[in-house]
């Protein structure tokens, strides 16, 4: 029998048991361009996580209301709406941010996990709870992209948020923060994630 | 930009190689990593996407400066682009299934998947904000998904030799085929300074 979801449940399986970026290889697109540095990398999962929620409640609220066979053109129009206002925000707020994501602000439309998510919780789940799943999944995106971006931006620059940190001895690794630094580090760090979850959970079978 | 040969052939090299979809912009990383593990599947997706890209080029051209300048309403060009790329898809969809069914059979499953994919509504974006005129959006639109094509047939043929390799389980996946696509990406910052 499965338990009830709970807000708090629901919120961390976002976060930790099927973290998009980590368990579950979506959006892989805005991943690899945003964390050229940590500051970008917030900047994308929080943009992310606004839409997220956004479209979430929306469709949850109208989930009774959408027939079966248009539902997708119909989860695309609400995410494109988000995704239209939070440009129009970042554009007014944080120029800076504008110029470094770019293209990739309106991309968020296309990314695979706000449309998977309205597709496989949203579509048929309380407005509270699918609140919870957009709150859950965007941090555990904004999170993975952090680690991603301190990571290359360290390799790359010697910095982290723009404040020196390895000193001047340190000779940047100018690929990091270039296209195959993205890929490689990125193929690297799933790779050590997925061995320390395999590790947890492999303690976890032989306690139980 | 004026069109000749010369323009024209930089153009070409700019868009397939230097400029490569995947591996220096990221776009359409998604259908790379998914449909990449035999060379047919990804050929049919490369092909695929290369007719819905042309396609898409010159109509979301037609809607921008045909419908969204003219009423002014063109801060919805991300919402009014995915609508038409979607029944753009939807449509090509129909229309092969119908005129070209041995078409329809070989690229036919990949069609719902292109209307995520988003080196489809990132050229779109691109074309208007490059400002290109209508010939050179629509090659922009074929020249880019023939690089999307190239990269994705060469990672599945990698990938169809890593099937019998042995590889740690932790890296089993997507983390070697990031890895590699890294060193292919590597190999294709060779071409940087070609075609500009």
């Amino acid at each position: 029998m499965r338990e009830k979801k709970t807000f708090r449940g629901v919120f961390l399986n976002g976060v930790l048991n099927e973290n998009p970026t980590f368990r579950l290889v979506l959006g892989v697109c805005p991943t690899l361009a945003s964390t050229t540095s940590a500051t970008n990398s917030i900047g994308m999962g929080l943009a992310a996580t606004f839409v997220l929620v956004g479209s979430n409640i929306v469709i949850s609220m109208l989930r009774n209301l959408i027939p079966d066979k248009v539902r997708i053109p119909a989860y695309i129009v609400v995410i494109s709406t988000f995704v239209t206002i939070v440009q129009m925000l970042i554009q007014a707020f944080v120029p800076s941010l504008y110029e470094a994501l770019g293209l990739f602000i309106p991309l968020i439309v296309v990314n695979c996990i706000i449309l998977a998510r309205a597709e496989a919780f949203a579509g048929k789940s309380s407005v509270f709870l699918s609140a919870a799943d957009g709150f859950g999944m965007g941090l555990g995106f904004t999170g993975a992209l952090l680690l991603i971006g301190a990571v290359r931006e360290l390799l790359g620059n010697g910095t982290l948020f723009g404040n020196n940190i390895l000193g001047g001895g340190f000779e940047p690794m100018l690929l990091a923060v270039m296209a195959p630094g993205g890929f490689i580090l990125f193929g690297l760090i799933l790779g050590i994630v997925n061995a320390i979850t395999d590790r947890i959970s492999a303690r976890k079978g032989a306690k139980a | 930009m004026e069109f000749t040969l010369t323009n024209f052939l930089l153009f070409m090299v700019n868009c397939v190689l230097t400029n490569n979809f995947i591996f220096s912009r990221y776009l359409g990383c998604c259908p790379f990593l998914g449909v990449s593990s035999k060379v047919e599947t990804a050929a049919g997706m490369g092909i695929a996407v290369t007719f819905v890209m042309g396609l898409a080029s010159l109509f979301t051209y037609a809607v921008y400066h045909y419908i969204l300048v003219p009423l002014q309403i063109s801060y919805l060009i991300t919402i009014s682009f995915i609508l038409v790329i979607a029944a753009l898809v939807q449509f090509v969809e129909m229309f092969l299934k119908k005129s070209m069914p041995s078409l329809y059979n070989a690229l036919g499953i990949y069609l719902p998947l292109i209307t995520t994919n988003c080196a489809v509504l990132g050229v779109t974006i691109l074309n208007i904000d490059n400002k290109y005129n209508m010939l050179w959006s629509v090659l922009n639109g074929v020249f880019g998904a023939l690089g999307f094509l190239l990269a994705i047939v060469l990672m599945a043929g990698v990938r169809e030799r890593l099937e019998s390799s042995n590889i740690p389980k932790a890296f089993k996946g997507f983390p070697i085929s990031l890895v590699i696509a890294g060193l292919m990406s590597v190999a294709f910052l060779g071409f940087a300074g070609l075609g500009n």
